[in-house]
């Protein structure tokens, strides 16, 4: 009996051991690659870097100023138009959730999310870039908005579906009207759940390529025009990590770092504000 | 003269096709404190919801009826008008978690978008905590989130954001079953002094806290308004059966 009462308490802490092992080993990969990319990367990050427009092949120096600022504009113009829509859905769905509408809009936005970002990049360039026969910034942010709708949109209804009806109910027994109780009381009650949604929807696209492969496309020159061809870090790193030059593939890493370190910090804001910001209710 | 402030007409109330509220009709006095107890489920909250039109807000509910509030039928205005006439505290504590306690007490302002100079807020704010005997704990604390007070206190800043509107009603649904006995008699003893320039109408499952607080007390059952008459006789000589038989404790 006591024999077995040893093995039994072998195998709990065994199991616990895996189980922590495991744990452990998630984080592996992560490290494994902060640590490749901040090493190949970090030595190529310098002012320089970060102010000149790609050299041309052999000579030294050239920078990803262009895809930053590209980058800065795409996810800008695509927040522009994912959050609103993504913010008045996720109010809908949690306002009036037994609705016909609602059980639609929801598969939708299930669905949505399943969608391979390489579809969504062609269907924009089917809607946008062909109509207007020419890969656009404008584009590029649609098929990133597109994206971005879906986390925005769960976000927002799961945030606002947490919170009491005692409160609406107090609002409106104020006479506050309804949109009122909804953007004043609702929204601002919570603020830390949606804000959190949309910092990770655009740490979700900011490294998106595919759908940018055929609207934004790239380009290799400091660009504001919203209509034409626009730079990003994802699509530097694809074309450049791609071609036969080692200078190339060092900006590649270096616009890696970048990205990587934007994601990074993204995620701990994301932390940060769902702590800070959170309403005691 | 006693005057008659909320009158309800044949008040019918359906939930889809559960009909909750069966022709109840009364009569409330100006500045006069009503209790309506009753059994759980017996529809004395959904009628105090049906005097304010909070009813409309659940799904598949409705009225019908006349309810008129100084004579003008309340089904006819504006709900929002409505609502700012007739404020209502709830059963747990509300305050808005995103509002100071300044803010809360002005939320029926702010959140209207009706903006009033800082001298007459503060003069509101004072004056609204005040009646509700909470200005002297949170004078110093006014800027500090609502939701940091205690529930009592929570529960007082309810009254006083109600009281702010200058409504003429009060209704208070079960507004002290989620605090504890020291808190429950502060909100009890502020009954008293509110009834000089308000009418309340408290819903109530306690009996003794209607006996403590109200001039007059109805019981709801089953739908019915059985019984209305001074809290006195209700509890020492009430005409109906089911009345004698609730407050002797044969159901609840």
């Amino acid at each position: 009996m006591e024999a077995k009462i040893g093995f039994r308490t072998a195998t709990s802490l065994i199991f616990k051991g895996v189980i922590i092992l495991f744990a452990f080993a998630i984080a592996i990969p992560l490290i494994v690659i902060l640590f490749y990319i901040i090493r190949q990367g970090v030595t190529q990050v310098n002012w320089t870097f970060l102010s000149h427009v790609p050299a041309p092949v052999g000579e030294k120096g050239g920078g990803v100023l262009n895809a930053l600022a590209g980058s800065f504009i795409l996810v800008l113009m695509s927040s522009v138009i994912a959050i609103p829509v993504g913010m008045m859905a996720g109010i809908y769905l949690s306002e009036n959730p037994k609705t016909r509408l609602a059980y639609y809009a929801g598969l939708c936005v299930d669905i949505l999310q399943g969608v391979p970002s390489i579809v969504m990049g062609i269907v924009v360039y089917f809607w946008i870039v062909k109509p207007l026969g020419t890969f656009s910034a404008i584009s590029g942010s649609v098929a990133l908005a597109i994206m971005m709708l879906p986390i925005i949109i769960r976000s927002t209804e799961q945030t606002l579906k947490m919170l009491p009806d005692s409160l609406k109910e107090a609002a409106l027994s104020l006479g506050v009207p309804y949109h009122k109780v909804i953007l004043k009381v609702i929204v601002p009650c919570g603020f830390a759940g949606i804000l959190s949604g949309i910092t990770l929807s655009i740490a979700r696209v900011i490294g998106e390529t595919a759908p940018l492969l055929f609207t934004a496309f790239g380009n290799p020159y400091v660009s504001g025009h919203i209509a034409r061809p626009m730079e990003s870090l994802p699509h530097l790193i694809f074309t450049y990590a791609t071609s036969p030059y080692d200078d190339w593939h060092n900006l590649a890493w270096g616009a890696s770092f970048i990205l990587l370190m934007f994601v990074l910090v993204l995620n701990i804001v994301t932390k940060v504000i769902t702590r800070k910001w959170k309403v005691q209710l | 003269m006693e005057s008659t402030i909320v009158s309800a007409e044949n008040i019918n109330a359906y939930y889809g096709d559960n009909h909750a509220i069966k022709n109840v009709n009364i009569k409330i006095n100006r500045n006069e404190v009503v209790a309506m107890m009753g059994p759980s489920g017996c529809g004395k909250t959904t009628f105090l919801r049906c005097i304010n039109r909070m009813h409309e807000l659940i799904p598949n509910a409705r009225a019908e009826g006349v309810m008129k509030l100084d004579g003008e039928d309340v089904y006819k205005m504006n709900a929002i008008y409505v609502r700012s006439k007739i404020g209502m505290v709830f059963q747990r504590p509300n305050p808005f978690p995103n509002l100071s306690i300044y803010e809360n007490v002005i939320a029926g302002y702010l959140l209207n978008g009706i903006s009033l100079p800082k001298a007459e807020k503060d003069v509101i704010v004072e004056k609204s905590l005040t009646s509700a005997a909470l200005w002297k704990e949170v004078k110093d604390s006014l800027h500090k989130k609502g939701t940091f007070l205690s529930g009592g206190q929570q529960q007082r800043l309810c009254i006083a954001r109600a009281i702010a509107m200058k409504p003429e009603v009060i209704l208070f649904d079960e507004p002290t079953s989620a605090l504890d006995p020291i808190s429950t008699s502060s909100v009890e003893a502020l009954f008293h002094e509110l009834k000089a320039n308000y009418t309340l109408i408290i819903v109530t499952h306690n009996m003794q806290q209607a006996a403590r607080v109200s001039d007059r007390t109805a019981f709801f059952y089953l739908g019915e308004l059985v019984e209305f008459d001074d809290t006195k006789i209700m509890f020492t000589n009430p005409k109906d059966q089911r009345t004698q038989n609730y407050i002797t404790g044969r159901f609840s």
